[in-house]
């Protein structure tokens, strides 16, 4: 069995932990890119502000029903994820990071025990213990988990927690009841040639032959249809989404002492995370590290530690990435401690290349040539004098932005809240 | 009869040792090898919680007889089940405020300790919410 914990309008309850005025009312959070609305709380998405939106349709919404609006914070955000992680890693052993926003829990380990039960106290933990509110959906595949998540979050009699039914015609009224482009993994365009072949709800899917799925869209889709019906074959890196972050992690085989060998892994991941991510047609605009202990090794000192920085501007480009990651990298890094895990993280993920033709990555060449006139400029003029030359052309836009950042509440000595 | 030591002995008993820093040398050894350990963590002292655990500065006077005072850091555990006693973290009016959790008449206060200020009632009724509960308070002197 599996479990999908997903933290509710994520960014918008990062931002309320710390401001309690922010508490019933509408919140909005802007990505630092283009001014679009990236997150929304209840009460704004009640109120109709779309995911997505341009903030500039919004003017008069905002200032009718008096929305908060912020400017992301990645910061605050990924100390947050971090907690949430760790807090539900004290109920189920088994994690697997899928988004800053979203965790699978592998709860095969606790067989025996009442699993809703379990993953209700670990609801009630982390919204206690970090502030942030989450929904749990509990399926046999990491794909029923996900539409048992959905429920969870949608019927509020569910109280955050929804585990599939195990008797078929129960689970198949359920699954008759979601949207085909809902299921995870299937997206809009499969999802508008599924519905011309007369497959409309998740339940449709799961009764179409592999072979034809197979035949028609690939080997994912023939997958995404035997989870559907209970069996479990896809992996969270197998699904590709118009994704909010890139994670790239794994737990080591033995264990890590050495910080050259943590740098050859973390140099591993961001190289694959950066290759993906210019596979889609991204780029990311904060990167993050994080490395961790076995925490069921009782017996050795304990250590969990993330870190994460802005890239600016977004970038896909290797050598950026590579070399920030191992920068983070190296200032987590504590000698003394077994590591059992470390992993990398790409978020405020943006598509398109409307910022900054220069770091097209498809011009190889090019992006070669302007990493060393950066180095360059920076070896004679001083450390990251490059950074506000090459911003340039985004600097206005991302420091108006900037304005309604929250401070960085949980990283920054002298951006604590303070009370009154 | 000659130790064979081309092969490792069976069911040998491991017996671990410390491993220490200097090289072994003939007189006295270096004192710092008593001293193998790690250093000491303030987090560790401080810090039962990390992932519950936030950092909050003080602001103002109310509480200096509970020896909390204006810009000290408060260490909030917001894992502790609040109690009678407690210096807490509320939410009051949506702005935080740092108190003790006391008993009055019939029902709860956050009470200040310093004088010139009314406890606040809390209950059902109230806009008061406890945030979290306050595991140490770090003071410059």
């Amino acid at each position: 069995m599996y479990a999908l914990a997903d933290c509710n309008n994520f960014y918008a309850s990062c931002e309320r932990v710390f401001d309690p005025s922010l508490e019933r009312r509408p919140v909005i959070v802007l990505s630092n890119n283009d001014g679009c609305v990236v997150a929304r709380s209840q009460e704004a998405k009640s109120i109709g502000i779309a995911m997505g939106e341009p903030v500039f349709k919004c003017r008069d919404r905002i200032r009718r029903h008096r929305i908060v609006v912020r400017s992301s914070n990645y910061t605050l955000y990924h100390d947050l994820s971090q907690r949430v992680v760790q807090s539900l890693s004290h109920f189920v052993p088994d994690i697997e990071i899928y988004s800053i926003d979203e965790v699978f829990m592998d709860l095969d380990p606790l067989a025996g025990r009442d699993l809703e039960m379990v993953c209700r106290q670990a609801r009630t933990a982390v919204g206690r213990w970090t502030g942030i509110p989450i929904s749990v959906g509990i399926g046999p595949t990491r794909t029923l988990a996900k539409i048992a998540n959905r429920i969870a979050k949608r019927d509020p009699e569910l109280d955050g927690v929804c585990r599939l039914p195990d008797e078929k015609a129960a689970r198949e009224d359920m699954l008759a009841a979601i949207d085909v482009q809902d299921v995870w993994g299937v997206g809009r365009r499969w999802a508008s040639r599924l519905r011309e072949l007369g497959v409309h709800t998740a339940l449709d899917l799961s009764r179409m032959p592999t072979t034809e799925l197979r035949r028609c869209f690939n080997v994912v889709a023939m997958r995404t249809g035997l989870e559907l019906r209970g069996e479990s074959c896809l992996d969270v890196q197998d699904v590709a989404l118009p994704r909010k972050t890139m994670v790239r992690s794994r737990s080591f085989g033995t264990m890590v002492t050495e910080w050259s060998e943590m740098a050859e892994a973390i140099a591993t991941h961001a190289i694959r995370a950066a290759e993906k991510l210019r596979l889609e047609g991204a780029r990311a605009a904060q990167l993050s590290v994080f490395m961790s202990t076995n925490r069921f090794r009782e017996d050795l000192p304990q250590y969990h530690r993330s870190g994460s920085e802005a890239m600016m501007p977004a970038t896909s480009t290797t050598p950026v990435i590579l070399k920030q990651a191992l920068a983070i990298g190296r200032g987590l890094w504590k000698d003394g401690y077994h590591y059992k895990k470390a992993g990398v993280m790409l978020s405020d993920i943006t598509f398109g290349h409307d910022q900054g033709m220069l770091f097209d990555v498809r011009d190889h060449e090019r992006d070669h040539r302007l990493m060393e006139a950066m180095d360059q400029v920076n070896l004679r003029m001083g450390a990251g004098t490059v950074r506000p030359a090459v911003g340039g052309l985004r600097k206005r836009g991302w420091m108006m932005a900037q304005r309604c950042r929250s401070p960085r509440y949980t990283t920054r000595w002298d951006e604590l809240p303070r009370t009154r | 009869m000659p130790l064979d030591v081309s092969r490792p002995v069976t069911g040998a008993r491991v017996i671990a040792r410390p491993l220490l820093a200097s090289r072994v040398q003939a007189g006295f050894p270096s004192p710092a090898d008593d001293y193998v350990e790690r250093s000491l963590d303030l987090n560790e002292e401080l810090i039962r919680h990390p992932a519950a655990t936030y950092f909050l500065r003080a602001g103002g006077c109310s509480m200096q007889g509970a020896g909390i005072h204006d810009g000290d850091l408060l260490v909030v555990d917001r894992s502790i089940e609040a109690d009678v006693g407690m210096v807490v973290v509320a939410v009051v009016d949506g702005e935080f405020t740092v108190k003790r959790l006391a008993v009055a008449g019939e029902g709860m206060v956050l009470a200040a300790e310093h004088p010139g200020y009314e406890p606040i009632p809390i209950g059902p009724d109230t806009e008061v919410r406890i945030w979290g509960v306050v595991a140490a308070v770090i003071h410059r002197p």
